[in-house]
C-alpha cells in the first residue's frame, strides 16, 4: 500500500502540500483526543492506597506489592528524593523541556538545511540512494 | 513501568541487571560505530534520544482512571535499530532513578530490561514485519511505536510478577494483576503515542529525506516531491556539485567518503 503514497495528488502541488498538513492536524488531534478523553469525561478514580484521581501506574503497582506481600521491606533507598511533589514536578518538567528543546533544534536545524541545501541530499553532498544497512 | 527502588528482591535485582548488560555495552559500541560510520545521523540520534527523554517524562491520563508515561523508544528503534536505543534509554531511566527517585538503582536492570531493550525490539520487529509485508512508512511506524510503549509495560508486569507471585494464584494472578495495572492502562497511551510517531516520520519525510533513505527506513519510491518553496531547489538538479555548501564545508571530503565505504562494511 506504500507504494502508492505519491498519491493522484502531487505532493509538489499546493493541494498536496495543503493535504499533507492537514494529515498532519488530524495526526495530532487524534493523540489530543485520545489522552483528553478520560479528563474530559472524569474517568479519574481513586486507586487503592491513592490519594487522588490519575494516580501514576507505578505508585499503584508498588501499592499493589505491599499489600499481597506485607512482609516484603524495600532493601535499598533512593540515594536522593526531590523535597517535594512540587519540586519533583518540577524536575520532571525540566527533564520534558531539554529533551523538547534538543529535539525542536534538531526539526529545526533539518529544515534549514533543506532549505539551504535542497531536498534529497544532505549537507556534504547527495545523499546515497541505496537503501539497506551493513 | 519505573520499579521502585528496592522494590525486587536482590536476587531478581542481580539477575535483571546481568541481562541488561550486555545489551547496553553492545547499545554503547553500535552508537560509537554509528556515529563514525555516519556522522550526519548524528542529528537524527540526538533526535531519537530527546523524544525518549522528554516522552518519559511526561505523566499521561488513561480511560482506566490513572495515569501513566510513554516511552518514545520506537523512534530510535527505527532508525537506528534497537541496539542504540539500550544505551540511550539507559541514560533516560538513570538520569530518572538519580535526580528524580523515580525507578532506582537496584531496579535498573529490570527497567532498562523492559523500556531499552524488549520495547525497542518489540518496534522494531513489528517495523520491519509490516515493511516487510509491503506496508506503507505509516503504519509500520504507529505498530513500531505503539508496541515498543505496550509491551515495555507488559514486560514489567512479567517481571513483578516473576518476584511477588500471588499467594493464592501464583505467577498467573499476580500477571494478570500487574497488566490490569499497566497494561490496561498503557493501551490508550500507546495509540497516541502511535500517532504522534506518524506525525513525526511524515516531517522527517519532508525535511530529512535523504537521511532516512541511507538509514534504510524510506524506500526511494517513497520519497514526497518537494512542496513549499524548494521548487527552484529541485528544478535547479539532481547532481549539482556547486551546492552552497554552508554547513561545515571543511568535513565534506572524510564525511563523502564514509558514506561511500558504508555499503561495503
Amino acid at each position: 500500500m506504500s507504494e502508492t503514497l505519491p498519491t493522484t495528488v502531487p505532493a509538489d502541488s499546493p493541494a498536496g502540500a495543503s493535504r499533507r498538513r492537514w494529515g498532519n492536524l488530524a495526526l495530532f488531534l487524534a493523540a489530543l483526543a485520545l489522552l483528553a478523553f478520560p479528563l474530559v469525561f472524569g474517568l479519574g478514580t481513586v486507586a487503592d492506597g491513592q490519594e487522588e484521581p490519575f494516580a501514576g501506574t507505578d505508585s499503584q503497582a508498588t501499592t499493589e506489592i505491599q499489600e499481597s506481600d506485607p512482609d516484603y521491606t524495600p532493601w535499598f533507598e533512593p540515594w536522593f528524593e526531590p523535597g517535594s511533589g512540587e519540586i519533583e514536578s518540577g524536575l520532571f518538567a525540566l527533564q520534558a523541556a531539554l529533551g523538547a528543546g534538543v529535539l525542536g533544534y534538531v526539526l529545526g536545524s533539518l529544515r534549514t538545511r533543506r532549505r539551504l541545501v535542497g531536498p534529497g541530499r544532505t549537507a556534504h553532498g547527495v545523499g546515497p540512494t541505496a537503501p539497506g544497512r551493513p | 513501568m519505573h520499579i521502585a527502588e528496592g522494590f525486587l528482591p536482590p536476587l531478581h535485582a542481580a539477575a535483571w541487571t546481568a541481562v541488561a548488560a550486555p545489551f547496553v555495552v553492545h547499545g554503547a559500541r553500535e552508537v560509537v560505530r554509528q556515529v563514525r560510520r555516519d556522522p550526519e545521523s548524528t542529528l537524527l540520534l540526538g533526535a531519537a534520544g530527546a523524544f525518549t527523554f522528554a516522552l518519559s517524562a511526561v505523566k499521561l491520563p488513561s480511560v482506566t482512571g490513572s495515569s501513566s508515561h510513554p516511552t518514545g523508544t520506537g523512534l530510535g528503534a527505527v532508525l537506528f535499530r534497537p541496539p542504540v536505543m539500550a544505551l540511550l534509554g539507559t541514560v533516560v531511566l538513570l538520569f530518572q532513578a538519580l535526580l528524580l527517585a523515580h525507578g532506582g538503582l537496584t531496579t535498573l536492570g529490570a527497567n532498562v530490561f523492559s523500556m531499552a531493550v524488549v520495547g525497542p525490539w518489540a518496534g522494531y520487529a513489528a517495523f520491519r514485519l509490516l515493511r516487510g509485508a509491503g506496508s506503507g512508512l505509516g503504519p509500520a511506524v504507529f505498530a513500531a511505536m505503539a508496541l515498543a510503549d505496550l509491551l515495555t509495560y507488559v514486560t514489567t508486569s512479567f517481571q513483578l510478577a516473576l518476584a511477588f507471585p500471588d499467594q493464592e494464584s501464583g505467577f498467573v494472578g499476580a500477571l494478570s494483576k500487574f497488566l490490569s495495572i499497566f497494561a490496561v492502562t498503557q493501551i490508550p497511551l500507546a495509540l497516541a503515542e502511535g500517532f504522534i510517531g506518524v506525525l513525526l516520520f511524515r516531517v522527517l519525510t519532508d525535511t530529512a529525506a535523504a537521511d532516512l533513505l541511507r538509514l534504510g527506513v524510506l524506500r526511494p519510491s517513497e520519497q514526497v516531491p518537494p512542496a513549499d518553496g524548494d521548487v527552484t531547489a529541485t528544478a535547479s538538479g539532481g547532481v549539482d556539485e556547486h551546492a552552497p555548501s554552508t554547513t561545515t564545508p571543511s568535513t565534506t571530503a572524510p564525511s563523502t567518503t564514509a558514506q561511500d565505504s558504508e555499503g561495503s562494511r
